[in-house]
């Protein structure tokens, strides 16, 4: 595609005709695909001969864990991309991605506490990943916390944006503080299980399958949050402007 | 259903908790685009017949 | 420039967060000890939290920062300047104030000298970060709550390498790669961070 095309879809009217188009695909390929995921994973995969049936947990804690991520990333995108190009569009898709990136990051962290106790005997350990992924939920708090506390959408837009950027060096460094706490506390006796390690077939295709649903169930929730952001925004500009017209 | 044997209790509550969640994030997300859909015709309607 | 009050309250309320610990954890000597160095970096941290709000407040209100805005000072000089007097104010009182309250914990003799070290090199970090956090909710009404929820995940490598910093250095072990990393944070916050609360200030100051 060339860039030209892509940046039409910046302009607010035509992203909601083109979306009108293409959400019911997304929505209806997002809901197959995960449902097929997670039917697999939950009925028709073996059990681990180490850890019984909670490798099927794999199934929901790997692709949550990974739009978790993912939905940070998109967000410092799009927040990059409206305050070099001001975009409303945008800076309004990074707002919309934000709580399903929290739902996403909170799914990680619940399974993954109820996959640890029968596992490590604990709901919890201060593991470095466990740990990056709670402070990763406190960083969708405090972003989610800033947008709904500005009134004006364009300050709230930037304002957002820059914390965005910042919240994101922040992270990582605390991804490699978290890293070096832990190690100094247990000598590099790391609880994580590492997946994919000599994984097999019949646990790859089911989670690859699953994965492709979370990212696309990500995709439709987006899309259709991005719509309702811009209609509130628009909805804000009208009642501002009726207002104006009384007084 | 499958056999889950002894770890039943930790797949199962996974998955409905997951389950949970995401219906919980998509019926939010779908009342919201319904209600702000239907608030922005009415007050595009109402803007119409006063101009 | 003024930095907003408030003198004394930062202090204070560092005292008052040591001396409640042992009320919660209980008067045994030998724990007090092993955690009096991760105590006193969280009640420095909260007690700089605390003060936050105060940068930028009164300037907001009676409109100097609008005029200091339009002045020929760049706004990264100006939010510097700020976050200095921040830190003078509140971070280097907490930093000697640190060794007086480490006694009520019975912090053990080799942890001195680290936990000064420390709070001193890792202070200016949280004021910068403080900063920050400041301008970005400088128009709010009731901005303290969002100033903390923004600025604690912030401030968490500064805690980790400060805190572990002195935690080594109370149990005799080496410090030098924790101090050089919590260094290096506090250096890139001051050399960088200013930016960004500029920025957020242009922005809030349209």
């Amino acid at each position: 595609m060339n860039l030209n095309t892509l940046w039409e879809y910046a302009n607010p009217k035509k992203f909601i005709q083109t979306t009108d188009r293409v959400l019911p695909w997304v929505a209806g390929l997002a809901a197959l695909t995960l449902g097929a995921g997670l039917v697999w994973g939950f009925f028709f995969t073996p059990d681990d001969y180490r850890q019984g049936s909670t490798v099927k947990i794999i199934y929901l804690h790997v692709p949550s864990a990974l739009m978790a991520i993912n939905a940070w990333l998109m967000m410092l995108i799009t927040s990059l991309v409206w305050i070099v190009r001001r975009h409303h569009v945008s800076a309004l898709a990074a707002r919309a991605a934000a709580p399903v990136g929290l739902v996403m990051t909170l799914i990680a962290l619940l399974t993954g506490a109820i996959w640890g106790q029968p596992m490590w005997g604990t709901w919890w350990a201060w593991d470095p990943r466990l740990t990056s992924f709670l402070i990763l939920f406190l960083f969708y708090l405090g972003y989610i916390a800033l947008w709904a506390a500005i009134e004006n959408d364009d300050t709230a837009a930037d304002l957002t944006s820059i914390l965005c950027l910042v919240g994101s060096v922040f992270a990582l460094l605390s991804r490699y503080a978290v890293n070096f706490w832990n190690q100094g506390l247990h000598q590099g006796a790391s609880l994580s299980v590492a997946p994919g390690e000599r994984m097999a077939m019949t646990f790859k295709l089911p989670l690859y399958v699953s994965m492709a649903g979370f990212v696309l169930l990500f995709v439709a929730l987006v899309l259709m949050r991005t719509r309702t952001e811009i209609r509130a925004r628009r909805l804000r500009v009208l009642i501002a402007r009726q207002r104006m017209e009384h007084a | 259903m499958p056999d889950l044997g002894k770890y039943a209790d930790a797949v199962l509550s996974a998955y409905a908790l997951s389950v949970v969640l995401i219906v919980a994030l998509i019926v939010v997300s779908v009342l919201r685009s319904n209600r702000m859909r239907t608030d922005l015709q009415t007050i595009e309607k109402k803007l119409k017949t006063d101009g | 420039m003024r930095a907003g009050g408030g003198f004394g309250l930062g202090l204070s309320f560092f005292l008052i967060v040591v001396v409640l610990v042992p009320f919660s954890v209980g008067p045994q000597n030998a724990l007090l000890a092993e955690i009096a160095p991760g105590v006193l970096w969280l009640g420095a941290l909260l007690a700089c939290l605390l003060s936050l709000d105060r940068i930028f407040a009164l300037d907001w209100e009676d409109g100097s920062l609008d005029l200091l805005a339009t002045s020929p000072l760049p706004m990264e000089a100006i939010v510097s300047v700020k976050a200095l007097a921040h830190w003078l104010t509140t971070g280097l009182p907490l930093v000697l104030a640190a060794p007086v309250l480490g006694l009520l914990l019975s912090l053990p003799q080799e942890g001195y000298r680290w936990v000064i070290i420390s709070l001193f090199l890792g202070t200016p970090a949280l004021s910068v970060i403080g900063t920050f956090g400041a301008a970005l909710t400088v128009g709010l009404k009731r901005g303290g709550l969002l100033l903390s929820l923004l600025v604690l995940p912030l401030y968490v490598p500064t805690l980790i390498f400060g805190a572990e910093v002195a935690r080594r250095g109370a149990e005799g072990l080496a410090v030098t790669t924790p101090l050089l990393l919590l260094a290096g944070i506090t250096c890139g916050t001051i050399a960088l961070l200013p930016f960004a609360s500029a920025a957020v200030l242009r922005v809030n100051l349209r």
